[in-house]
């Protein structure tokens, strides 16, 4: 009887374990998936706003009218107030953000502190021209069609390591490295699976070289 | 049915699988690696365009051309100018540190007043306006004459300009370092009172026998002497040094001869009483140089036989009959002097001993020798005017005798009021000036001193007053070289970087108080600006100097305008005697200088101070060298601490032994012990200038000084 008593208890016992085990389950898995993401980012407003798609309308060159190569072939990224002032010397539309924009900016000769969605730690080389010019690549592969965008989206930023959160991800499937578009994520993982499925090794395409300091200087 | 321990620790559990199944712990841990590779003191250059501008350096007298990079607007790295004719691509610690100058703490930012003994920021307006109502009031009270300046060279707009305007002030009281070039010129029989430099064609030389040079450890234009070093190599060209020290030069050399130190002119004669016994020397050559020649042989051929002078110089009679022979018969021979860094001057004796090898041999203005070339005189100025204050002020005598700056200082101890008021533009003659403790006691008699520097070095530091000059990498300037130097040629610098503090250019800032002064002083100063200065008073070279950032002076004399050679007849002791008692202090002090150590106005920045071995500077301990004889005799052991005393002051050094050095002498860097600029250099070592004194050549005045007797004990 007793041993039955005791048996009985297992069982009655049992339903609540698995109970327990499910709720204790579900919620470090609700915690890890949804709030955990939500606590580890932060968001800021860039300092003004841009509209990429209307400035794509009254340039030749599509990315690279702005965001071109020097002539030593290093890229030179976001544009500075000297390409800027070109045309915004004064207003030019009657958008609030332009007006802020040579008000704040343009007029005080003072650099606009953008705020880049793609930066990636100081550690890691990149070379644009290798992919863009050798690989014939395009800018979207990576950036995605943020030359289509109409204003800036919220730059998201880890609050431990101070990177953008488009490095990591920002869709559920990213947090397990996968991914549906080629610029959904920008980790190392990334740029190797891409090299792999390219060229068919990880290495450097243009030095045929391997290992950590191809990337890492 | 009951929850119970087992129904948490289920949860535990299960927390723990849905956790690890959730991206939190390894994004973590992801998170935490990156995140230690952010901490704040990790340095991380910004990105941005990278560019590239030719200058020139002016950290020494060499003159180097330079290529600055930058990154966007920040400087971050200086390398050689390619195909500049002095350093073609080539570059020394210095000018490679050149960029800690622009950024670094030493930097003065904006002028500077002293106020109960601690300097305080003014604005220009009120330090321009200051020194003006100085130097007016001193001119009213008929005191012109009180007011001098110490530049550190006498070429260039800028030191003209400060020359310029003490002179339409009325002031005769303008001074500058002496250098080996004075010597060279006091050597020679002057065409219309014009100064004569040597060029040294070493490049194209087959056999150089150097009397001291630190080819290369920092003589002339020491990047082009490097080069020119490395080429000798591949040439099979061979070089015979002769020092007391084994220094890089010596130990780089074919042969190294440790002469006693101070004798290098008795051996210069004992081997040319090889050359003119032997008839090895060439008649055009001394038909032409014929002053003095027959009464200066027939002494050479009394008094200077090898066997003497080997007792004399320590070095054996055999080896000057063969150096004397081989240095005869050799193609394209030349004989070098100017000890170390070659930045004091030699006696006109030893001089004139040394070239007269050049002379004796008929290398002079010939490929692969020694070259005489007039002044580069290239700034034309219209003519200063004066008013009868300054005619009148400018009778007056020289404060130091002669205009040689080291009689300054005791010049000023000795009288009361002989300076009112100073200007020194680039130069540091508190630290760089022998017998320091005398120089800032003048100094500090000066009731109010001026200076221009850009960085708060000894003498700016004891200073009433700073006007800041830009940095060199922020300003225009032209920078003549000659250093020995072929062809000597002109540099510019550039503004690289927009000035950084507020600073401004000591041209401009001369410029405006002439303008305030009025009058006559005003009428000589007629340009805007400094810029507009130095464009119209470079006239022709401008536009090339401009465009190209050098314009090299090209000068191939006719046979009868190579100033002539005057052979000097040596008396019984041509060599420079020392300071001291010999009885008393039987040990002599010498300087040893190296390219790891800038020992001008311009301080070591941190970069080069981390190039210094602990057998230089150790535990901020100056290591003096010796001969482990010496130290047997005097009961010293390696790394012990001895006090060095001088006739002028004496130290507590550390010691370090070394069969480099011949006995009974020591050897000490020379470059530190600075009291002023940052802590990366302030308080390391001493300053070897402290234990040294002025010693005057009797013949032209220099301080010609090259050690001091000394002696060690044990501490």
């Amino acid at each position: 009887m007793v041993q039955l008593t005791n048996s009985h208890k297992g069982n009655g016992n049992s339903g609540w374990t698995i109970l327990f085990f499910i709720v204790g389950f579900t919620a470090s898995l609700f915690a890890g998936w949804i709030v955990f993401p939500k606590l580890l980012y932060s968001k800021k407003q860039q300092p003004i706003d841009f509209n990429h798609e209307l400035h794509m309308t009254h340039v030749d060159n599509g990315c690279e009218s702005c965001h071109f190569f020097r002539e030593d072939g290093t890229y030179s990224g976001v544009p500075k107030l000297v390409q800027c002032i070109d045309c915004h010397q004064e207003v030019q539309g009657d958008t609030g953000h332009e007006a802020l924009f040579v008000e704040k900016y343009v007029s005080k000769g003072k650099e606009v502190p953008w705020l880049i969605y793609s930066r990636q730690p100081d550690c890691v080389f990149f070379s644009h021209a290798a992919h863009v010019k050798l690989a014939k690549m395009d800018c979207e592969t990576c950036h995605g069609h943020i030359g289509q965008s109409t204003s800036l989206k919220p730059y998201e930023y880890n609050i431990i390591t101070g990177y953008s959160r488009d490095i990591w991800g920002k869709n559920p499937e990213n947090y397990l490295g996968l991914k549906t578009n080629t610029y959904d994520r920008m980790k190392m993982n990334d740029c190797a699976a891409c090299h792999l499925e390219e060229t068919g090794r990880k290495s450097s395409v243009s030095t045929e070289k391997d290992g950590c300091f191809v990337c890492h200087k | 049915m009951k929850i119970d321990r087992r129904c948490f620790l289920s949860l535990g559990i299960g927390a723990a699988a849905g956790t690890a199944l959730s991206p939190l712990p390894w994004k973590l841990m992801d998170d935490a690696s990156i995140w230690t590779q952010n901490w704040p003191w990790t340095p991380v250059p910004p990105d941005g365009e990278i560019s590239y501008t030719d200058s020139t350096c002016t950290l020494c007298s060499g003159g180097c051309g330079i290529t600055v990079r930058k990154i966007d607007d920040r400087v971050v790295k200086i390398e050689g100018r390619e195909n500049h004719p002095v350093n073609n691509g080539g570059i020394c610690v210095l000018g490679l540190s050149g960029t800690q100058l622009l950024y670094g703490p030493t930097r003065v930012k904006s002028p500077m007043k002293k106020i109960n003994g601690t300097f305080q920021k003014i604005t220009w307006n009120q330090a321009l306006s200051e020194i003006t109502e100085k130097l007016l009031t001193l001119r009213a009270e008929g005191r012109s004459h009180t007011v001098a300046a110490i530049a550190g060279s006498s070429r260039g707009t800028v030191s003209a300009l400060l020359q310029r305007f003490l002179t339409a002030y009325g002031s005769p009281n303008f001074y500058c370092q002496s250098s080996i070039e004075d010597s060279f010129s006091l050597s020679h029989i002057q065409p219309q009172n014009n100064k004569t430099i040597p060029g040294f064609d070493l490049e194209n030389a087959d056999y150089v026998l150097s009397f001291g040079t630190g080819i290369i450890d920092g003589w002339g234009s020491p990047v082009r002497m490097i080069q020119a070093s490395n080429a000798w190599k591949t040439k099979n060209l061979k070089l015979i040094q002769v020092e007391p020290r084994l220094s890089d030069t010596a130990a780089r050399s074919d042969e190294w001869l440790p002469s006693k130190p101070g004798t290098e002119a008795i051996l210069a004669l004992g081997i040319a009483h090889v050359i003119l016994q032997e008839s090895l020397y060439d008649q055009a050559a001394i038909d032409y140089h014929s002053e003095g020649f027959v009464t200066w042989r027939t002494a050479v051929l009394g008094h200077y036989h090898p066997d003497k002078v080997a007792e004399i110089t320590g070095i054996d009679a055999k080896t000057i009959f063969t150096v004397g022979r081989e240095f005869g018969q050799a193609e394209k021979p030349v004989a070098i002097c100017g000890r170390g860094k070659g930045n004091t001057p030699v006696s006109v004796a030893e001089m004139s001993a040394i070239h007269a090898l050049n002379v004796l041999v008929g290398n002079v203005n010939k490929k692969g020798g020694v070259f005489t070339l007039p002044e580069p005189n290239y700034i034309s100025w219209p003519e200063i005017s004066f008013d009868t204050k300054a005619e009148t002020s400018l009778q007056t005598k020289q404060i130091a005798e002669g205009g040689l700056l080291h009689r300054l200082p005791s010049a000023i101890n000795e009288a009361e009021d002989s300076v009112t008021l100073l200007f020194v533009a680039d130069a540091n003659p508190c630290y760089t000036l022998t017998d320091t403790k005398e120089v800032i006691r003048a100094f500090k008699k000066i009731p109010f001193k001026v200076s221009f520097s850009s960085y708060m070095d000894e003498t700016a530091k004891l200073s009433d007053l700073i006007l800041p000059n830009h940095s060199y990498l922020e300003r225009y300037e032209d920078v003549p070289v000659t250093s020995g130097l072929r062809n000597p040629v002109i540099g510019l610098t550039k503004p690289i970087v927009n000035p950084l503090f507020q600073t401004k250019h000591t041209g401009d800032v001369i410029i405006s108080i002439a303008r305030a002064m009025k009058g006559s002083i005003e009428s000589s100063f007629p340009w805007k600006n400094y810029y507009q200065c130095l464009k119209n008073g470079l006239g022709q070279h401008w536009n090339p100097l401009l465009n190209n950032g050098v314009v090299e002076i090209t000068y191939i004399p006719e046979f009868e305008e190579i100033p002539r050679f005057a052979f000097q007849i040596p008396n019984d002791k041509p060599q420079v005697l020392l300071e001291g008692n010999e009885n008393k202090m039987d040990l002599t002090l010498i300087p040893s200088d190296s390219m790891r150590l800038s020992s001008g106005y311009i301080g070591a920045p941190p970069f080069m101070m981390k190039t210094i071995p602990d057998t230089i500077l150790k535990d901020n301990n100056t290591l003096v060298q010796i001969h482990p004889k010496t130290a047997e005799k005097l009961e010293l052991k390696q790394g012990c601490y001895a006090i060095l005393k001088t006739p002028r002051d004496e130290k507590k050094v550390k010691i370090h032994l070394s069969q480099g050095i011949g006995e009974d002498i020591i050897s000490f860097p020379r470059g530190l012990g600075h009291t002023a600029y940052d802590s990366y250099l302030a308080g390391k070592g001493i300053n070897f200038n402290e234990l040294i004194g002025p010693v005057e050549d009797p013949f032209s005045g220099l301080d010609v000084a090259w050690g001091i007797r000394a002696s060690l004990i044990k501490a």
